[in-house]
């Protein structure tokens, strides 16, 4: 008994020591950032890491959340101690700051080009041959057409998809909304499966073969082409497209707390130097300095004419007011008939 | 406690019934920590529920629950979720009974292929479901070539809470089947009862408890599950969508409130249902002895 008593004393001292003693000097942030730059994030996290030690001589160890955009502010709301957040839409930080008040209301004029490092837009990915030959937004509203995308009151790609095709609508009918809402509603009707996030809709497209058009971000629909046999998707580019922006931003109450202000600051910078932008370029993000990319990757993204949120619907919190909140357009397409 | 040995006298104030004696020891222990627990992990988060949409006033709590669009997710939910719950009782009753009667090889693994639906990550069922049923799937295809439309349609969520709810059945039936004495069936037989009369009369007021307990346990799964439907489920607005899954929207849309209020409903329905289920439990013993 006594010997028992004597084991367990020295292994509870053991894990008492190992759990004050600090592994080495090293910090670590973390990053809150949404479904599809799980790739990129992947490489640039260790390039930044690298950087960092040369500069400072200090070990970090970055670590990562990805989900649904919407879905990741509010476990940062619920209180998941971000540094920083890297999402899909603005209007996403903006309910971080003003629902848990963890940074400044203004936090997107804090970094160049509305505080995203690198763009996107939304594209079309049909099959091989492109059967039913969609070419433009006008197709998607034909009888006889399945499209896949995924619920706007969930995914933040999904409220994309909705405004370029709003967008385009409203081009084509010179302006008139009731025209618009018949355009987006003929598309509804044609949507057979309404996925909750960007990833799911892409699943039920590519590997379940549901729909005959995926409408996505163009770096997904990238992303698709390379992970599946290259010949059966193909992307189509339409006439109108939206410019997303997903926005990165210092979540300075968390920051300051957990003393990471200096690396979560550089590290948001670092997305605009060399290594990010030459990062989000080979993972099918647009870089804002095309300058420090490969050549190669920048000819793969064609060129079209793209609409802002800000240019063509006064910003993110007056298109989600209009759009997606509850009695909102979008749930007007669903409403029943009375 | 102790007077624990005198016999209880008639005239006992009425609050004696509360304190009932009884001459196993330890209840003041066992029922104190049930109490401490059940508060700590079951009632204290419902109770912070109710709370958080008691805030919201009456009339904000009613226009948030009862919008046609919630309205008719609890329809789908409370309505999948009964069929589901029917056919997986008729269904899980055969299943006893073969596991329970009969022995045949294989029969350990039928058993356990049971409990899968246990052990199985729910959105590992709801994938796998999904692209069977689906319109080129396995299933699917043949089924769609009879003009039937199974996944992304209310028939698709029934088709994951059978899934679901399935050992639920099987296995509170099971034991009840084992217990149950064959000479009362060989007694009816020899009065002179034929194998249906047997089966109504005898055999299934016996097990009937359990069958309405395996029902209700696969009906509370099939309200609260989440993980395999939203695969297989389509989630249009008004047609398919689970409630749920509107409570994951309303989240999404940082709409705290709105939520809490309809998982408060979901909640109160759920609560109602399953305590009327087992009011008809008692009320079937009770029939019975």
């Amino acid at each position: 008994m006594a010997r028992f008593n004597l084991t367990s004393a020295v292994l509870a001292a053991a894990v008492l020591a190992v759990a004050i003693t600090p592994a080495r000097a090293e910090r670590s942030m973390l990053n809150v950032s949404y479904d599809p730059t799980r790739e990129l994030y992947q490489q640039f996290n260790p390039a930044f890491a690298k950087a960092w030690k040369e500069k400072t001589g200090e070990d970090l160890n970055i670590r990562m959340s990805h989900g649904g955009s919407g879905k990741q502010a509010r476990t940062v709301i619920d209180g998941l101690a971000a540094d920083v957040v890297t999402l899909a839409l603005a209007y996403d930080i903006d309910e971080i700051a003003a629902k848990a008040g963890l940074m400044p209301a203004d936090w997107q004029k804090r970094l160049p080009n509305n505080s995203s490092p690198y763009t996107s837009t939304i594209v079309f990915l049909v099959r091989k041959g492109n059967p039913k030959g969609i070419k433009d937004w006008g197709d998607l509203a034909k009888p006889g057409i399945a499209v896949i995308t995924p619920n706007p009151k969930t995914s933040g790609g999904a409220r994309w998809n909705f405004l370029a095709a709003w967008g385009y609508a409203l081009r084509s009918s010179g302006g008139d909304e009731s025209k618009a809402e018949e355009f987006v509603s003929a598309m509804f009707k044609n949507v057979p499966v309404l996925d909750t996030g960007a990833r799911g809709s892409t699943t039920t497209f590519v590997q379940r073969k549901l729909g005959d058009v995926l409408i996505t971000w163009e770096n997904e629909a990238f992303l698709a082409k390379e992970e599946f046999p290259s010949d059966e998707l193909q992307i189509v580019v339409p006439s109108l497209s939206i410019l997303a922006e997903p926005p990165v931003a210092l979540v300075d109450r968390n920051a300051d707390r957990n003393g990471t202000r200096d690396v979560a600051q550089a590290y948001l910078e670092a997305l605009y130097g060399p290594d990010g932008q030459r990062l989000a370029a080979k993972h099918f993000y647009r870089p804002v300095k095309p300058e420090y990319a490969d050549a190669a990757d920048l000819a793969r993204f064609p060129k079209l004419e793209m609409i802002t949120v800000d240019g063509a619907f006064g910003g993110w919190g007056a298109a989600q007011a209009k759009f997606f909140a509850d009695g909102g357009v979008f749930d007007q397409i669903y409403a029943p008939v009375r | 406690m102790t007077s624990g040995a005198i016999p209880a006298s008639p005239t006992r104030l009425p609050t004696g019934s509360l304190r009932k004696e009884t001459i196993l020891p330890g209840f003041g222990l066992t029922l104190g920590l049930t109490v401490l627990y059940l508060s700590l992990i079951v009632l204290m988060p419902l109770a912070a529920l109710v709370f958080a949409s008691s805030q919201m006033g009456l009339q904000g709590f009613v226009d948030a629950a009862f919008t046609p669009r919630s309205l008719a997710a609890y329809r789908l939910s409370f309505g999948t979720a009964f069929v589901a719950a029917a056919i997986v009782s008729v269904i899980g009753l055969v299943i006893a009974w073969v596991l329970v009667r009969y022995s045949f090889p294989g029969k350990r693994l039928l058993d356990a292929v049971v409990d899968l639906p246990f052990a199985l990550p729910t959105a590992v069922a709801g994938i796998a479901l999904a692209s069977i049923y689906a319109e080129n799937g396995w299933l699917g295809a043949p089924l769609a070539a009879l003009g039937l439309k199974v996944a992304f349609t209310p028939a698709g969520i029934i088709i994951a809470l059978l899934f679901e709810g399935l050992p639920f059945v099987v296995r509170t039936v099971e034991p009840v089947l084992q217990d149950l004495d064959k000479e009362v069936e060989e007694a009816a037989a020899s009065l002179g009862a034929g194998r249906i009369q047997t089966f109504a009369k005898v055999i299934l007021p016996a097990i009937l408890p359990a069958i309405l307990t395996g029902f209700a346990l696969a009906f509370a799964r099939g309200l609260g599950e989440y993980g395999s439907v939203i695969f297989i489920a389509g989630n249009l607005p008004m047609v398919s969508e689970i409630a749920p899954l509107l409570i994951i929207i309303k989240l999404e849309q940082f709409d705290y409130a709105g939520a809490t209020a309809i998982a408060t409903v979901m909640l109160i329905a759920g609560f109602v249902t399953l305590f009327v289920i087992n009011w008809l439990q008692r009320w079937n013993k009770r029939r019975g002895s």
